[in-house]
């Protein structure tokens, strides 16, 4: 059986054929796209490390098939930074230590960038970790993400209050 | 995951139809089909993909003020749509508890009301499960059980529904809108999830093909508004299943409930709503005595299946908070740690209760 999909993925129209619709997106950009930025923790849902936005919401795309996202667009921790310039949530993680073995952190910042555009945490960061209960992070750097998402929001806000003045 | 074949219909009619053969299953957003079959718990042989299915997506309030909800809405749109958190505050504060927030970006209402039990011996394909595998046996009987049922179970089956969603839906009344092979039809949510009996494999009232279109909430639930609340107890506060959780809502004229409304989560095999302590608080004065008699009722005729006996007198605390907490008032946002009894609010902690 082949599933021809065409979905884009950070900005890049890709257009696949699934010869199995087994395929998970996190599959599909791993194995397929070769896009290994997005990392497989437990598959099955429970540590976020395969956090992804798919129409700009963070999701675990460990639980999503490939070939129900048919014309989605997706945006993986490879398509956050423009060029050299790193995203917020990228510099705000490296200056607040928001991470040590690094290998939930693609995942970390796909979340914390999906919890800032959901603009329900506000600088509360009782909420903040509230809304990051979903990313697991074995080394246990979670006081340094909350301060990253904290000031990555504040940063985040700054510009675009820039923009509009 | 064993192979399946994998069908995306464009219409309700082409979806019921393809999903009526033995071996089907409905997919919506997957998270938790995806878990079950790639555990190889759930082995469908065809995956009916109903997630591009148009005009379930919608939230409409209907003219005698009744909401109803469509199947394919996500359960963070719903919990943050600001009508319907405003009209039905516990719904969206037991929402906003479960899962992580990727999770209810992704997980759809129909999803939530169908979800399998999280029992672990369900999940584990070497242990026997007669919800699993009829006939099987249960490894639960005997094994680590605390989380177990204390109301509704039976020998073959002491698992528990682990919805949050489904708890304060129950208590308002909330019907479920089904499309079958004979056409549409509507089914209390109270009527959905069965008891185990001796055929605990079947979870609910569904029929093969049969598809959940959408919840509609009755517009009488709307009276609750101002005093509803939803609280969890989990072994983490955050990202866990409920160890035992309530939905308390009431109507209070004056110094008197005029009408309660109370169920439980955790506790039994489907949301478990207790009528007869709702006609107990109905009349009385709210307060501790009230609220401790319409605990005891709740949990009347519960008994353990396991080592959970203190989930009875568990539940029945977390009873008491509930009411103390909806009779204090409907806070005006969801707190920062919805539905925990431990929030930084600690109005209506009673540590001695």
């Amino acid at each position: 059986m082949n599933l021809s999909i065409s979905l884009t993925v950070n900005g890049e129209r890709r257009d696949v054929a699934l010869d199995d619709p087994r395929v998970t997106l996190l599959d599909l950009l791993r194995e397929r796209l070769h896009l290994t930025g997005t990392k497989k923790g437990c598959d099955r849902g429970q540590c976020g490390a395969c956090t992804v936005l798919v129409d700009g919401r963070r999701i675990n795309s460990c639980l999503t098939l490939a070939a129900s996202l048919d014309g989605a667009a997706v945006l993986t921790i490879e398509g956050v930074a423009h060029g050299d310039t790193l995203h917020p949530v990228q510099a705000a993680f490296i200056a607040h230590d928001g991470f040590q073995c690094g290998f939930c952190t693609p995942g970390q910042i796909m979340s914390a960038i999906g919890l800032i555009a959901e603009g329900q945490a506000g600088d509360d960061p009782e909420r903040i970790r509230e809304a990051m209960s979903g990313n697991l992070c074995r080394c246990g750097a979670y006081a340094g993400i909350t301060d990253a998402v904290l000031e990555a929001q504040h940063t985040l806000a700054a510009t675009e209050k820039g923009r509009a003045a | 995951m064993t192979p399946f074949d994998y069908v995306r219909p464009t219409t309700i009619a082409e979806a019921v139809a393809a999903a009526a053969t033995p071996g089907a299953a409905y997919l919506a957003a997957g998270t938790n089909l995806l878990d079950l079959m790639k555990g190889g718990i759930s082995r469908p042989t065809r995956v009916v993909d109903i997630s591009q299915l148009p005009g379930l997506d919608r939230i409409e309030v209907q003219a005698d003020g009744a909401v109803r909800i469509g199947a394919l809405v996500r359960n963070a749109d719903l919990a943050h749509d600001t009508a319907f958190a405003r009209a039905f505050p516990s719904v969206a504060e037991a929402l906003l508890s479960g899962a992580s927030a990727q999770l209810r970006n992704a997980a759809t209402v129909g999803g939530n009301l169908l979800q399998r039990t999280r029992c672990s011996y369900f999940y584990d394909t070497a242990s026997a499960c007669n919800k699993r595998s009829p006939g099987a046996g249960c490894d639960a009987r005997g094994g680590e059980n605390r989380l177990h049922a204390v109301l509704g179970w039976s020998d073959a089956c002491i698992a528990t529904h682990p919805s949050d969603f489904c708890v304060p839906l129950v208590a308002f009344d909330a019907v479920v809108e089904i499309e079958g092979r004979n056409g549409r039809r509507e089914i209390a949510l109270e009527e959905l999830h069965r008891l185990p009996g001796t055929t605990p494999e079947r979870d609910s009232a569904l029929e093969p093909g049969d598809l959940i279109v959408a919840v509609r909430l009755p517009a009488a639930a709307r009276s609750f508004a101002a005093h509803a609340r939803y609280l969890k107890l989990r072994e983490r506060t955050s990202y866990a299943f409920a160890v035992v959780s309530a939905a308390a809502a009431l109507e209070i004229d004056g110094s008197v409930i005029r009408s309660a409304r109370l169920a439980l989560g955790g506790v039994a095999p489907k949301p478990w709503r207790t009528r007869a302590a709702e006609a107990q608080l109905a009349g009385a004065h709210p307060g501790p005595a009230a609220f401790r008699r319409a605990a005891e009722m709740a949990l009347a005729g519960a008994t353990p299946s396991g080592d959970n006996r203190f989930k009875i007198e568990l539940a029945q605390r977390l009873v008491v908070r509930a009411l103390t907490l909806a009779a204090a008032g409907t806070p005006a946002r969801v707190a920062a740690l919805p539905a925990s009894p431990f929030s930084s609010s600690i109005a209506g902690a009673l540590h001695v209760a």
